[in-house]
């Protein structure tokens, strides 16, 4: 693969807040930083609730950052915009959605809904264009042409999810979020729709933010991976590096937690079975949202918020047990 | 070993009514439950896996449910004989089942200890002060913090993980014989997964319940099945102990299957994906139902259901690959990674 060492996304301490109610703030992100190189596909995971589907929905601005920056091919995408930049930015950044059923509107035909965002943009100069366009996009995503016509209750999940992301193809963009796109999927019919996304990646150079909560599917496309926790990134590497030696005590129970399916593994391997369930967004823990789980819980990790830091090469993490100085004032 | 049959079913079949014509949801089952083991069932969404269990506990309505045809054998009498209220004696008591989401399984307006005490009441000659102590060491049982005082709680105030430790809670109520779970952590995050997983393998240890898991996810079939049971379209294609299911499956759809998920433990370039989708079951295949989809399927295939052929041990395969006469067929390179294949 080619080279990828050019920025094409930068989030730098990106925040969401939601008001709940007239005293409570739902923090959902709450300062998270990564970088997304062109070409790449970096993964985010993490449980419900941590915060990984609100980061991609305000990276595509579907939400408006409370606080922080998002640079976008050099433009800054994060402040305030008007309707005509944000027309602007979703020529260029698309999302693929979770559900299949729910997000195609039942009262379009297939090709008014691929057709959408080239209408949006006056992509096509003519009608005749405008199909052969939608015709083209069936074909890539693995569907034909006699399907242009149809209803999306017509088609199965995975073939509503080829509608999907013919959709967000259609308007040729450089970066797509995918938001949990096979969690609705029956096992068989996820890898078809993994094996498509990567096709479409190796051949039209595409960048993917990859959201979900499969480990072991993140895994496998992924180049990099983030692992959410409550609203901050506790850890983000290589995917080979994430899941063969992890750093966070997070990342280390999510990974020891996953089913595997080989018997043999099961049976011998040792677990680290977190207490307790995820505490809320509106009230967290001080300090290292992770300790109140944490088996390595010190008493630092209550006051002091852990510095999102490069603890290897390309390896970052937040946290007390791998911050150089907080380890040489222990010794 | 010897051991002792607690549950079978023969040659059952399920059909729901529906405008579009009769769906065959279940078309010929044949399976056996023995005493303390845990039998996975699997298979895709539509493969008929829920309904079975639903059988089994008596839950299929009519209409637009139909038990066509079979047998129920629990410990040697037929359910699909009973009456609803001789049903309704066994269901809860010997027989009792968790449901996959635990946000809509309980109900909102009832506090959750009387909710478990339900049962107790039903089954048992038990006075109510005895029920809630009862209720209160069930939800010890299960890992609840504080069940004294949690007994009085309603369900919204439990996260997800309580609240499907709560339906597991009613469900062994009465200590039942034979525990049905129908995705019991597919709605469930990783971490609460691990935790109720290692919850139903200790009450299994305890009291020696038998389970009948039923999944799509391999992993946690691996994790907790001793015998596991592949189902597609409405039929069951191929069955075996854990190991010879995982490490020498013998038919293309459990090969399929097992190699279009990804390797936590393994790097793999390219899922092996099953091409096409489940079929209709409102018309259903005349032969076999996977051989739309499968890379190996023959001219028999697609006339002829294949007979079950037995390999070593307990397996058991649908499969006309295995016929004597059929052309030598290798799995995929990405099966057998633990035992030789």
């Amino acid at each position: 693969m080619a080279a990828k060492n050019e920025k094409l996304l930068q989030v730098k301490n990106l925040k969401k807040y939601f008001n709940v109610s007239r005293k409570d703030v739902l923090k959902a992100v709450d300062g998270v930083t990564f970088d997304v190189y062109k070409g790449e596909t970096l993964g985010l995971v993490g449980e419900s609730g941590c915060g990984k589907s609100t980061t991609g929905r305000t990276i595509i601005r579907l939400y408006d950052p409370t606080d922080g920056t998002v640079i976008f091919d050099g433009q800054d995408v994060g402040g305030k915009m008007s309707r005509n930049e944000k027309k602007h930015l979703s020529k260029r950044m698309q999302m693929i959605f979770q559900d299949p059923y729910a997000s195609l509107n039942p009262r379009m035909t297939v090709k008014d809904i691929i057709a959408e965002g080239i209408d949006i943009h006056h992509l096509a100069k003519s009608p005749k264009e405008r199909m052969d366009r939608v015709y083209k996009m069936l074909e890539t995503v693995g569907l034909n042409r006699e399907h242009a016509n149809r209803y999306p209750h017509e088609f199965s999940g995975g073939q509503r999810q080829r509608i999907g992301i013919a959709r967000a193809l259609a308007v040729d963009p450089d970066f797509i979020i995918a938001d949990e796109p096979i969690s609705a999927l029956d096992v068989s019919i996820q890898a078809q729709v993994v094996n498509l996304m990567q096709e479409l990646q190796e051949k039209q150079g595409l960048t993917y933010l990859f959201i979900a909560h499969d480990l072991s599917m993140v895994k496998h496309i992924s180049d990099r991976v983030g692992v959410m926790y409550l609203g901050n990134m506790a850890e983000l590497a290589s995917s080979d590096d994430v899941y063969d030696h992890p750093l966070h005590p997070y990342t280390q129970s999510l990974l020891s937690a996953i089913p595997v399916a080989d018997p043999e593994i099961e049976r011998t391997r040792e677990r680290i079975i977190l207490e307790g369930d995820v505490p809320s967004p509106i009230d967290p823990p001080s300090g290292c949202r992770f300790r109140t789980r944490c088996p390595f819980a010190m008493d630092i990790c209550a006051k002091v918020r852990p510095k999102w830091h490069e603890a290897e090469k390309n390896h970052w993490v937040a946290c007390h047990l791998h911050d150089e100085e907080i380890k040489t004032e222990k010794v | 070993m010897t051991v002792e049959k607690i549950l079978e079913l023969k040659n059952l079949q399920v059909s729901f009514e529906t405008f579009g014509g009769e769906v065959q949801a279940v078309r010929g089952v044949d399976l056996t439950l023995h005493k303390g083991e845990t039998l996975a069932i699997v298979g895709e969404s539509g493969s008929g896996k829920s309904v079975t269990s639903k059988a089994i506990m008596g839950l299929i309505e009519s209409p637009p449910g139909r038990i066509k045809n079979g047998e129920i054998l629990f410990e040697g009498n037929n359910l699909l004989k009973y009456s609803k209220h001789q049903i309704q004696k066994v269901r809860g008591k010997d027989i009792s089942m968790i449901f996959q989401d635990p946000m809509t399984a309980l109900n909102p307006t009832m506090k959750i200890g009387s909710q478990i005490m339900e049962g107790l009441i039903k089954h048992q000659e038990i006075s109510k002060h005895d029920a809630r102590k009862r209720a209160i060491e069930l939800l010890a049982l299960v890992g609840i913090p504080n069940p004294d005082k949690r007994v009085d709680e309603f369900p919204h105030q439990f996260s997800g993980g309580m609240r499907q430790r709560v339906v597991i809670a009613i469900a062994l109520a009465c200590n039942p014989k034979i525990l049905i779970a129908d995705e019991p952590t597919t709605a469930l995050d990783v971490t609460i997964q691990a935790q109720i997983l290692d919850l139903m393998r200790d009450i299994q240890e305890k009291m020696g319940t038998s389970i009948i898991l039923i999944t799509h996810d391999l992993g946690v079939v691996a994790n907790l099945a001793q015998r596991v049971a592949v189902m597609y379209g409405g039929k069951i294609i191929e069955t075996g102990t854990l190991d010879e299911i995982f490490y020498k499956p013998k038919h293309p759809y459990t090969w399929g299957l097992l190699s279009s998920m990804p390797k936590l433990h393994a790097k793999t370039d390219k899922l092996l994906a099953i091409p096409g989708t489940p079929p209709d079951l409102r018309k259903p295949p005349k032969g076999c139902p996977f051989a739309p989809r499968c890379p190996y399927a023959m001219d028999v295939c697609i006339d002829h259901m294949p007979q079950y052929t037995a390999s070593s041990g307990s397996q058991k395969t649908a499969c006309w690959l295995l016929d004597e006469r059929a052309p030598k067929v290798d799995p995929p390179s990405t099966i057998g990674v633990g035992g030789e294949a």
